[in-house]
């Protein structure tokens, strides 16, 4: 036994001892990785930097600022054919963010709906949000997206044989036009004392916590919120004189005049991503109510609180830290399922950054901004609802 | 303190109560399920209103007034539009879907060709049934028949130019056949890959979790579409001039990267949940690396995120439809395609053709949630409560 302490390590051994050597090991491969990337890296910018100079293209960003030449459809901020490259693709993220932020909204409310239903008691209730959850699980976004658009909005009339609806709103083919609020003097004010509503709803809200915390009486927040936050605004309107007149849409032949006018890819595009975002924000709210042990409720029903307080004060926030995360990533996935758009001809950011690039042949720019504007969304995202879940998570001693 | 006093105490005994209303009978389940509270009630009847309101119509639609057969566009069209409907009618023109049925399996692979594909969706299914059912022996030959062997065979039948068969091109094909192939692919390459790349980014060398890390968030972060564009505009800017690439392949080297991403978290969160006394009790047995991983966390580690696996694979399923919008002709593109087609071109085709992709699209997905539910009811070895 003592005879392995006695024998000098040869050569062969110390060499065989670096290969056994789990810190040498990691070094080792390290490197090696980090050689083949680099050498593969180096590789595929060499390729890369030939090929277009062979096809005579010129890199870097200038192109932004040249003439787009192409027309928006739908576009937030004024823009024309003449406009540049870089608005064009600004007006494509504005409406990736306009689609993404309408169809948050429609899919968490639609997906509380039916992730609660599925949990409702009434059989018939829940066999229908079955039904939904497992029909739009398990067919692709995008057959759903050409469903509304082919199907749906493709059988609506021409603009002469227009639906009217009340308020001078107007259906058909080309979209939907409605009136356009034009703001006279004075109308500042409005989101002024919406701004002072919401401020002093916080400080209501600041006040009644900490009176409660101290007295145990409560205050109606909510009422006294909801007053503020319109009604504010609403005394501003009539204090300013009702400085608001309408742009009518006018019903032509061919075309409607006037109004604003929500375009039928928008339609299709948002009504898709909600409903089919819809039915995976019902399985991670239902998750998340069935995540909560039965033993709070009924602890909660044995204190004396209501369903309803049950349900708001006791299972609504144990099972809000079980939903954020991955409604976090629902939201990210729509976002980024808003790139879709792109089949139906909806200018969001990938549409207008993809014509960019057909018109200018700038690939690897093009693509590079596309994928750092996507990122950023992404990053941004997942920062904010970091914060959020952090501030609601379990406070353990 | 006398206690006959207080107020609050009974002094006299209840009466008998009625029995409770029995739930067995189909009037106590109607109760007990559809009429529990007025509440209920009302929502009941507001459900029941609405079925009411939109089943028979879309029976009507999709069964009782649809075309089951014809040869072109007549038979769907209405007399104004020139067919031979009345004025008025609406329905599903399942003619259109039979008529072009083997389009949509094949795309337009050369039809007196079609008996390969047909040979390799035999194969295929030959292969996978046994592999999916539990009892069947030999699981270890059945992955490397189905995982090597077979697409090796199927690439030599379906693209041919060997042993005599004639060749056909990629851009051919199309159909069911490519959503499949691609969807094949991405799982084969998606599962080992991602592994990898989970063990990568829990890796303790920092140089390889970096490049884990970036690849997986980066591929995360963006979506599908601009990464099947990137493959498709990009790659042949990366390879020295006068290479090519096939289509096809850069659809599915695009699938492949981002499924195999996607995968590497899924499985990320089954490494995070095998408990650390595990490994350190392979490594006090004196395995290596990747024994240790091999025999001891990546067996416990799969089983525990198959839902998440499949779940993956449903979503790669689905998303194999994006390759429409880069010009190739998947189950949805080929489906498009005929929209414009004018030998059937009418107001109702485009609605029936996508109700046709949707239920293909749904059966299958549907079939793999139904399939992992029973797998992990079958791994569960867990000591239920």
């Amino acid at each position: 036994m003592t005879d392995h302490a006695v024998i000098a390590p040869s050569e062969a051994g110390i060499l065989r001892s670096y290969i056994y050597d789990p810190k040498f090991r990691g070094i080792f491969f390290q490197l090696l990785t980090l050689i083949t990337v680099v050498v593969v890296g180096w590789w595929i910018f060499d390729n890369t930097v030939e090929n277009l100079a062979r096809s005579g293209t010129a890199s870097g960003y200038g192109f932004l600022r040249g003439r787009a030449g192409f027309d928006i459809g739908q576009a937030l901020i004024p823009y024309t054919s003449d406009s540049t490259y870089g608005r064009a693709i600004f007006v494509g993220f504005l409406n990736t963010v306009l689609v993404a932020v309408f169809g948050i909204i429609t899919a968490t409310f639609v997906g509380f709906i039916i992730g609660l239903g599925r949990l409702s008691k009434n059989w018939l209730i829940a066999r229908l949000c079955t039904v939904y959850v497992e029909i739009f699980r398990n067919i692709p976004v995008l057959l759903i997206i050409f469903f509304w658009y082919k199907g749906v909005l493709d059988s609506l009339p021409q603009v002469r044989d227009s639906i009217a609806l009340p308020f001078n709103i107007f259906l058909n083919n080309r979209g939907l036009a409605f009136p356009r609020p034009i703001w006279g003097d004075g109308a500042w004010l409005i989101p002024l004392a919406l701004v002072i509503g919401i401020v002093a709803t916080m400080v209501v809200a600041r006040w009644a916590k900490q009176r409660q915390i101290a007295t145990g009486k409560q205050f109606h927040t909510v009422r006294a919120g909801i007053g503020l936050i319109v009604g504010l605004p609403f005394l501003a309107f009539l204090a300013a004189g009702a400085p608001l007149t309408f742009d009518y849409p006018i019903a032509g032949r061919f075309n409607l005049t006037g109004g604003t006018r929500i375009l039928p890819e928008f339609v299709a595009l948002y009504l898709a991503l909600s409903l089919y975002t819809a039915s995976f924000i019902a399985e991670v709210i239902r998750a998340g109510i069935r995540g909560v042990p039965k033993g709070q409720s009924e602890a909660s029903f044995a204190l004396g609180l209501q369903p309803s307080h049950t349900t708001r004060l006791v299972i609504v926030p144990q099972a809000m830290r079980i939903i954020i995360p991955p409604l976090t990533s629902q939201y990210l996935n729509l976002t980024k399922n808003s790139s879709l758009g792109v089949a139906i001809g909806f200018p969001e950011l990938f549409s207008t950054t993809s014509t960019t690039l057909n018109q200018t042949g700038q690939a690897v720019e093009a693509i590079s901004i596309m994928l750092t504007v996507y990122l950023a969304i992404s990053i941004a995202t997942s920062l904010f609802m970091n914060w959020f879940n952090a501030k609601m998570a379990l406070v353990e001693r | 303190m006398n206690p006959k006093n207080l107020a609050y105490i009974r002094t006299e005994m209840l009466g008998p109560e009625p029995a409770p209303l029995s739930t067995k009978t189909i009037s106590g389940w109607i109760r007990a399920n559809l009429l529990a509270t007025p509440k209920d009630t009302a929502l009941t009847v507001i459900a029941a209103a609405l079925l009411l309101w939109t089943v028979p119509g879309m029976l009507e639609w999709l069964f009782f007034d649809a075309v089951w057969s014809g040869s072109d566009r007549s038979v769907c069209t209405t007399i104004v539009q020139g067919g031979i409907q009345p004025d008025g009618w609406k329905g599903a023109c399942w003619a259109f879907v039979g008529d072009r049925f083997q389009q949509f399996m094949f795309g337009r692979y050369p039809l007196d060709e079609r008996w390969r594909p047909m040979l390799v969706a035999i194969l295929f299914v030959a292969l996978l049934v046994p592999m999916l059912i539990p009892k069947v022996p030999r699981k270890g030959l059945n992955a490397l028949l189905f995982f090597v062997v077979f697409p090796i065979v199927a690439f030599f039948l379906l693209h041919g130019n060997i042993f005599g068969l004639r060749e056909v091109e990629t851009p051919l094909w199309g159909g069911l056949m490519v959503t499949l192939i691609l969807s094949f692919v991405g799982i084969a390459v998606s599962l080992p890959v991602g592994i990898l790349l989970a063990l990568g980014r829990r890796s303790n060398m920092p140089v390889i979790r970096i490049f884990c890390v970036g690849f997986i968030e980066i591929i995360r972060g963006v979506p599908l579409i601009s990464v099947l564009f990137m493959a498709n505009v990009m790659l042949p800017l990366f390879l020295p001039t006068g290479w090519t690439i096939d289509n096809f392949l850069r659809a599915l080297v695009g699938v492949a990267i981002f499924a195999s991403a996607y995968m590497a978290e899924v499985i990320r969160g089954g490494l995070q949940a095998i408990p650390k006394g595990q490994s350190e009790g392979a490594d006090s047995l004196g395995l290596s690396y990747w024994q240790k991983m091999r025999l001891i966390i990546l067996p416990q580690a799969v089983k525990l995120v198959i839902p998440g696996i499949v779940n993956t694979f449903i979503g790669l399923f689905k998303d194999t439809s994006l390759v429409s919008i880069i010009g190739m002709f998947d189950l949805l593109g080929i489906v498009r395609l005929n929209f414009t087609d004018t030998t059937w071109i009418t107001p109702v085709t485009p609605i029936t053709g996508l109700i046709f992709a949707g239920f293909i699209f749904w059966l299958f997905c549907f079939g793999m949630s139904r399939y992992s539910a029973f797998m992990e009811r079958h791994l569960d070895t867990s000591h239920t409560r």
